[in-house]
């Protein structure tokens, strides 16, 4: 297990692992959001949780057909499968491999690019604590759909159309919790819910994701 | 110890052999033939447990079943070693030295494996199977892109294998200088199809 | 008593539609025809709304049915799942298009119905962000369905993505109404007292939602048929080719 997430994270920091990938995208569109609306700080305020939720998530998405495309060309996947390693393991593993190189970068930079965007003082914490709580999730249902969508041929675009729908409560009750936060109201209620999604989504998708990669493989 | 009773197994929804029955014992090889496309990579495949089959019984010991591809899913960022070092953790093993020796790595155990050649890939992939301390082998033509020399070496590592009592179950068309492996011809294991109108269940779809 | 899983056999079903399905077309037909006439030209103008309220006689059929088949997918899939049937896995395939035509319906007229009454095509209301969602959930399984070439893979992984699709898809539901309380009125029909539409709507509004949901059985037979044939002409081919 711990083998298969040093490999992983192995992988993805060597030459062409792609990891920063999504960090860069994080960073251009927090750049483009703001030449794009314009610079007045009142409205790049308001609109900061908003578009630095949806900067995390496009990001997360860019890299996610990465999770088992590589080891399905490489046959590294059917060997993986016969290993004496459940397959639930496997892609826990990997979405846990996912969050590291993605997730967990995304929300250690969220401050800087909260600063671009003029992101009220009050929100950072609610934003940080938001995406900590909120990527896990991001990252298992991304492996989901890399699952889904793994011996495809040009697979990347229908994961994006078959994840972005299941992205949805995530992205609501975690922009909420930074936009009240940024007003100064009560988070308590979104903060729990996306806390409650994440917990859901990483203890039961585990199981749909090896149950389509078993489908996948056969 | 690996038995294989009358299997049926399907490629692509449609039912490809049936009938197959087969035994290994310890020290024991067999060699599946056959012309392409007479599904001996489906039936290797549905022994190594990566697709239900359609009928029958395979049984083995638990975990005995070390199962080798076309692809070596090797990573070619990660040198000889460290390919071999996740293998052996995945299998909970020890020691990866003698696998290295054995295929003749020992050599090119720090190189990135993306800068080996094709053979040596495939040895790469092989030794992998002796990591995994398993066993029944189950190969999908092992010796594709081997010289001379190296299907020479892996038909001695084979055999040392099975002098140790392990077996092997593998798809090749090579000559491995095995004289003792047994051979199973797959051609008269050739499914045929439920005739129409005899009433099956989902019968239309076959 | 002949078992109800007889009719997972395609033989049978198909040989059960091949009487069942003209029957169905008719009914389908005449109720809807008179559902939807009864409707737009036999009930008089709402005191408030005018003749614009004759829309809902598209508008809540169509989204009733739009849930409805996706909870008539999501059973499909589970038997699919559990008992292996293909005819149940095609027929949640054959589900598919008609649904995303009937939410394409509601949110069209919803919008036609909304720019008179609210003054805006769209509003970010739950209801309507619901259904836009549950729009690209069926976009999602029908092009995964069509990605697929192995027909029994197809058929597994549609499945497995509609059952936990449908679990996002409620969550998705509360998110939208907990992330924005909307202008949608409430649901137009009401089985508690004080019921808030008269039974001159109700008659034409009851008769268009069986009609609608006739529509939906007819294609589905017809499309179940088409699924069937195409499969089995998938494994007539595959079957010369292996001779």
């Amino acid at each position: 297990m711990i083998a298969l997430l040093t490999r992983d994270l192995r992988l993805a920091l060597r030459a062409g692992g792609g990891f920063g990938l999504g960090l860069a995208f994080f960073l251009i569109l927090a750049v483009l959001v703001p030449l794009g609306v314009g610079p007045e700080p009142a409205t790049l305020a308001l609109i900061a949780p908003g578009i630095l939720w949806v900067g995390a998530l496009l990001a997360c998405l860019l890299s996610l057909d990465r999770i088992f495309a590589l080891d399905f060309e490489d046959g590294s996947l059917d060997l993986l499968a016969t290993a004496p390693v459940p397959l639930e393991a496997v892609v826990t593993i990997k979405a846990v491999a996912h969050w590291l190189t993605t997730g967990l970068p995304l929300v250690l930079i969220s401050p800087v690019l909260g600063l671009l965007l003029f992101l009220p003082a009050e929100a950072y914490l609610w934003l940080i604590l938001s995406l900590l709580l909120g990527t896990p999730a991001l990252s298992v249902i991304g492996t989901f759909g890399a699952a889904l969508t793994v011996g495809l041929k040009r697979g990347g675009l229908l994961m994006s159309l078959l994840v972005l729908p299941l992205y949805i409560p995530t992205l609501v009750f975690g922009a909420e919790v930074v936009s009240r936060g940024a007003q100064g109201l009560a988070v308590g209620t979104p903060l729990a819910l996306l806390g409650s999604i994440t917990a859901g989504a990483v203890a039961l998708l585990p199981f749909a994701s090896a149950l389509v990669l078993r489908i996948n493989l056969r | 110890m690996l038995n294989v009773q009358g299997l049926a197994c399907a490629r692509g929804g449609l039912p490809l052999l049936e009938q197959v029955s087969f035994a290994l014992a310890p020290g024991q090889a067999l060699v599946l033939r056959g012309p392409n496309g007479c599904g001996k990579t489906t039936l290797l495949r549905t022994v190594a447990g990566l697709q239900p089959a359609l009928a029958g019984e395979i049984s083995a010991a638990p975990d005995s079943i070390a199962y080798a591809a076309h692809a070596d899913g090797i990573k070619g960022t990660l040198s000889v070693r460290e390919n071999l070092d996740f293998w052996a953790a995945i299998y909970g093993t020890q020691g990866i030295s003698a696998a290295l020796e054995q295929m003749n790595l020992r050599a090119l155990a720090d190189r990135a494996a993306q800068n080996l050649s094709a053979g040596q890939k495939r040895r790469l992939g092989l030794a992998r199977l002796l990591v995994t301390g398993r066993p029944v082998w189950v190969l999908d033509e092992p010796t594709v892109s081997l010289d001379v020399a190296s299907v020479a070496l892996f038909g001695a590592v084979v055999r040392a294998h099975l002098g140790q009592g392990g077996m092997a179950l593998m798809a090749t068309h090579i000559d491995l200088g095995l004289p003792e492996a047994e051979i199973l011809d797959l051609t008269g294991y050739k499914a045929r199809l439920p005739e129409p109108g005899t009433g099956g269940f989902d019968e239309a779809f076959l | 008593m002949a078992s109800f899983w007889e009719y997972a056999n395609p033989l049978k079903f198909m040989r059960t539609t091949d009487w069942l399905l003209p029957i169905v077309t008719v009914a389908a037909v005449v109720v809807t025809t008179i559902g939807l006439v009864w409707g737009f030209f036999f009930t008089p103008d709402d005191f408030r709304q005018g003749s614009t309220v004759k829309i809902v006689f598209l508008h809540v059929p169509s989204a009733m049915m739009a849930i409805n088949i996706w909870v008539m997918m999501l059973v499909a899939s589970l038997i699919w799942l559990i008992r292996r049937h293909h005819v149940s896995a095609l027929a949640a395939k054959a589900a598919a298009p008609v649904g995303l035509v009937m939410t394409l319906i509601g949110l069209i007229t919803g919008a036609v119905w909304g720019q008179p009454m609210w003054g805006t095509w769209w509003a970010w209301d739950p209801r309507l962000t619901s259904f836009l969602i549950l729009f690209l959930f069926y976009l999602g399984y029908i092009a995964l369905w069509a990605a697929i070439d192995d027909p029994d893979t197809g058929a597994d992984l549609t499945a497995v993505l509609c059952l936990v699709g449908s679990v996002f898809a409620v969550l998705s539901r509360y998110a939208a109404i907990f992330w924005n309380q909307g202008l949608h009125q409430g649901a137009s029909l009401s089985v508690q007292p004080g019921t808030r539409m008269d039974w001159a709507y109700k008659a034409p509004l009851y008769t268009c939602m069986v009609g609608f949901g006739l529509v939906f059985l007819a294609l589905l037979l017809a499309g179940t048929r088409t699924e069937i044939r195409a499969r089995r002409m998938k494994a007539l081919v595959a079957r010369e080719r292996m001779a």
